[in-house]
């Protein structure tokens, strides 16, 4: 099992480093509470994102993320048509299914470890169709994951995965964005678990120059109608951008420009020296 | 209040609650029929698929300025009405009587001009002012790219590099439209990414920008929209079936199946007669045949797929009909055996092609060339009966397909 070296943050927050909860849960540690204890310690929320399966080392570059600081990680189920997604990820997804990716194989390698923090599958509804609601409910809380986002799935169409999902013991995180008017994102909110995913921008995902204003206002609009945890994504391509985009919510999801450096040969500790440099940065406000 | 006749009737007329005989008519508040369809989208689409359903019901009621224009537009702009045409030569040769649906001699050459003239002037009416539009054979694309000039609006066509290369001519058609063609060479590098990567355009440009998608496809309302833009050919075709036939229907009407939006607008016209209503599918992208129900691009629908939802890629000679999936009212169809969905295998459709070139002096595209080939064998084969008298919608003319026709021939 790999071991989260930091240690709790004190009420103040001013811990800095992995943080883990007192005893992980069997079938993997549930979102919102650890969350929301770690928010409420004072601390920003650091969600770095894996493609499952991308290359023989992935899970290594899983666990370094989580030695770096990570307060909870993004694990993609690649699939074949990830609309939501810009080149890296499409890439990545793509390398991924060459190399034999399947949802089985990647949670089977997440259930022989164990991490300190929560684990969310990012994947799209048609794997989840395809497996079946309740039988994919399982496969995740046996590998250990207990939250889900899938973003093709929005409010009206939650129906079928949605108690499938409460009953199997997921959080199934919802997306908001900026185009969501006010009604709808109370709404969203409300049905949101683990955290509310902000997006940043208007565009799939991918590294931008710099981040949208767009975020700003949605993370205000978010965190006036919800006391979840709110975490904002979506083209978030350095420290400073992840500091901007955290100060009005309650962290950041940061995937392509990790992903980027799996991309072109990084090594699971060259990607940790980078999930540790957004440590820092959001650490230091 | 409404009482609670007014409730059923209004039950009665969506599909999917009614277990009366099957309608094409609006699918349920969920964009469902049956269990097909659906808006399966990200969160930042979904807005502008509300918006687009309001502003095409509103359009779409009786007597509207909207209707109005469209129709005259058809009319004076794109030639309608197509000619149905009694194709005697034709007929001797197959033992059955065939009725072609000329879309092939509609302005920009197939049916696709139907669509994007209804879905141009709701940009228009929604106050947008750019189209981007996935294409396969181009014929979609070169529709929209014709809209776009029409109406005055950007134009940006998403095809597959695969694509682009056999259908060369209609990406230099595009681009004299003034449209911006871009290659995609993701995934399969044909129709379903060409969708994918609109998709990726649209939620990045939807304050300004109108998705034209170009079949019975997508998230609710396109497939119902699409197919409404597209029952003129039903429509048309059943009038002059019945004056033709002195009120009598067809025993058959057939249609080819990439996304479905011929077949779907030919069936609208004849689901509530008794004619037997076949779509034709290429045999390398059967999604009826083949596939397995799932969520792709929006819908709920059969698609071709592997035990982990993977989409599979579909393999055809048609670049129209190269997609691993089918419009969900099509699905639904299936399912409730108002309609039957069957195959062409590639060397068929050439001969079949063929034989309509040098019976009737009609050179069709490959992908009605599809219906066409699978009506050959079933009047062979004793499956449609001799004498029968069969309706089939001839969507578009062949001469984006001679440079591929030829090499294929050889
Ligand atoms: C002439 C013609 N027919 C049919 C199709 C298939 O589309 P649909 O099934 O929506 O009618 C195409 C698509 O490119 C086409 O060009």
């Amino acid at each position: 099992m790999s071991s989260g070296t930091g240690a709790r943050p004190g009420p103040g927050g001013e811990t800095p480093g992995a943080w883990r909860p007192a005893a992980p849960l069997a079938g993997g540690v549930a979102v919102e509470p650890a969350l929301r204890a770690a928010r409420d310690g004072g601390r920003k929320l650091l969600v770095p994102y894996v493609t499952g399966g991308l290359g023989p080392g992935w899970v290594d570059v899983l666990r370094a993320a989580v030695d770096a600081g990570a307060d909870a990680v993004e694990v993609g189920l690649p699939f074949s048509d990830p609309v939501m997604d810009g080149p890296t990820i499409q890439e990545a997804s793509l390398r991924a299914l060459e190399a034999g990716a399947t949802p089985a194989a990647i949670l089977g390698s997440l259930a022989s470890i164990e991490l300190p923090v929560p684990v969310v599958a990012m994947t799209y509804y048609n794997l989840v169709l395809r497996a079946g609601h309740r039988r994919f409910a399982k496969l995740l809380v046996d590998g250990g994951v207990r939250g889900a986002i899938v973003p093709d799935l929005p409010l009206e169409e939650l129906g079928d995965w949605g108690p499938a999902a409460e009953v199997g013991g997921v959080e199934t995180v919802l997306l908001a964005a900026p185009v969501t008017p006010d009604d709808r994102l109370a709404e969203l909110c409300e049905r949101s678990h683990g955290f509310v995913y902000g997006v940043n921008l208007m565009g799939v995902t991918g590294e931008r120059k710099s981040l949208s204003t767009s975020a700003d206002v949605l993370a205000k609009r978010l965190k006036a109608v919800t006391d979840k945890p709110v975490i904002m994504g979506f083209g978030i391509s350095n420290p400073e951008q992840a500091v901007a985009a955290s100060v009005n919510a309650d962290g950041v999801v940061v995937a392509s420009a990790l992903m980027r450096l799996v991309l072109g040969g990084a090594s699971p500790a060259q990607v940790g020296d980078t999930v540790a440099a957004f440590r820092t940065a959001l650490d230091k406000g | 209040m409404e009482s609670q006749d007014d409730v059923e009737a209004q039950r009665e007329e969506m599909t999917g609650t009614s277990s009366g005989p099957v309608r094409m008519g609006e699918p349920t508040a969920d964009g469902r029929f049956g269990a097909f369809g659906g808006r399966y989208l990200p969160e930042s689409l979904v807005p502008a698929c509300q918006e687009l359903e309001a502003a095409f019901r509103a359009a779409w009621a009786p007597d509207t300025d909207f209707r109005r224009r469209y129709r005259a537009l058809l009319k004076d702009y794109a030639g309608r009405p197509t000619p149905l045409t009694d194709c005697e030569r034709l007929s001797e040769a197959l033992g059955v009587r065939v009725l072609l649906k000329r879309e092939d001699l509609t302005h920009t050459g197939s049916h696709k001009i139907n669509n994007v003239i209804g879905q141009g002037l709701l940009t228009l009416e929604m106050g947008k002012t750019r189209l981007v539009a996935e294409t396969g054979a181009g014929q979609h694309g070169v529709a929209s790219a014709t809209a776009a000039a029409l109406f005055g609006l950007e134009c940006v066509v998403y095809m597959g590099e695969v694509d682009t290369e056999r259908q060369e001519l209609n990406v230099f058609r595009m681009k004299l439209l003034g449209a911006e063609v871009r290659p995609v060479g993701s995934g399969s590098r044909t129709l379903k990414d060409a969708v994918n990567e609109a998709l990726r355009d649209w939620v990045a440009s939807v304050e300004t920008t109108h998705y034209c998608l170009g079949s019975v496809m997508g998230p609710h309302p396109y497939p119902w929209m699409v197919r409404e833009l597209q029952r003129v050919v039903g429509d048309e075709a059943r009038a002059q079936v019945r004056a033709l036939l002195c009120g009598a229907d067809p025993d058959l009407v057939v249609a080819c199946v990439g996304g479905g939006s011929n077949a779907a607008g030919t069936f609208a016209g004849f689901v509530d007669t008794t004619a037997r209503l076949v779509g034709v599918e290429a045999a390398g992208g059967s999604a009826i045949g083949r596939g397995v129900p799932g969520v792709l691009h929006g819908m709920r629908s059969y698609l071709l797929q592997d035990e982990w939802g993977q989409i599979l890629e579909a393999q055809s000679i048609s670049a129209g009909l190269d997609y691993p999936g089918i419009g969900p009212e099509h699905a639904y169809l299936a399912d409730a055996g108002r309609a039957t969905y069957e195959v062409a295998e590639d060397r068929e459709v050439l001969e079949a092609l063929q034989l309509l070139a040098r019976t009737e002096g009609i050179i069709p595209a490959l992908e009605p060339a599809h219906a066409l080939a699978w009506l050959v064998r079933a009047t062979r084969d004793g499956s449609v009966p001799a004498g029968s008298t069969v309706m089939l919608t001839l969507s578009g003319r062949g001469d984006k397909d001679a440079e591929q026709v030829m090499a294929a021939l050889r």
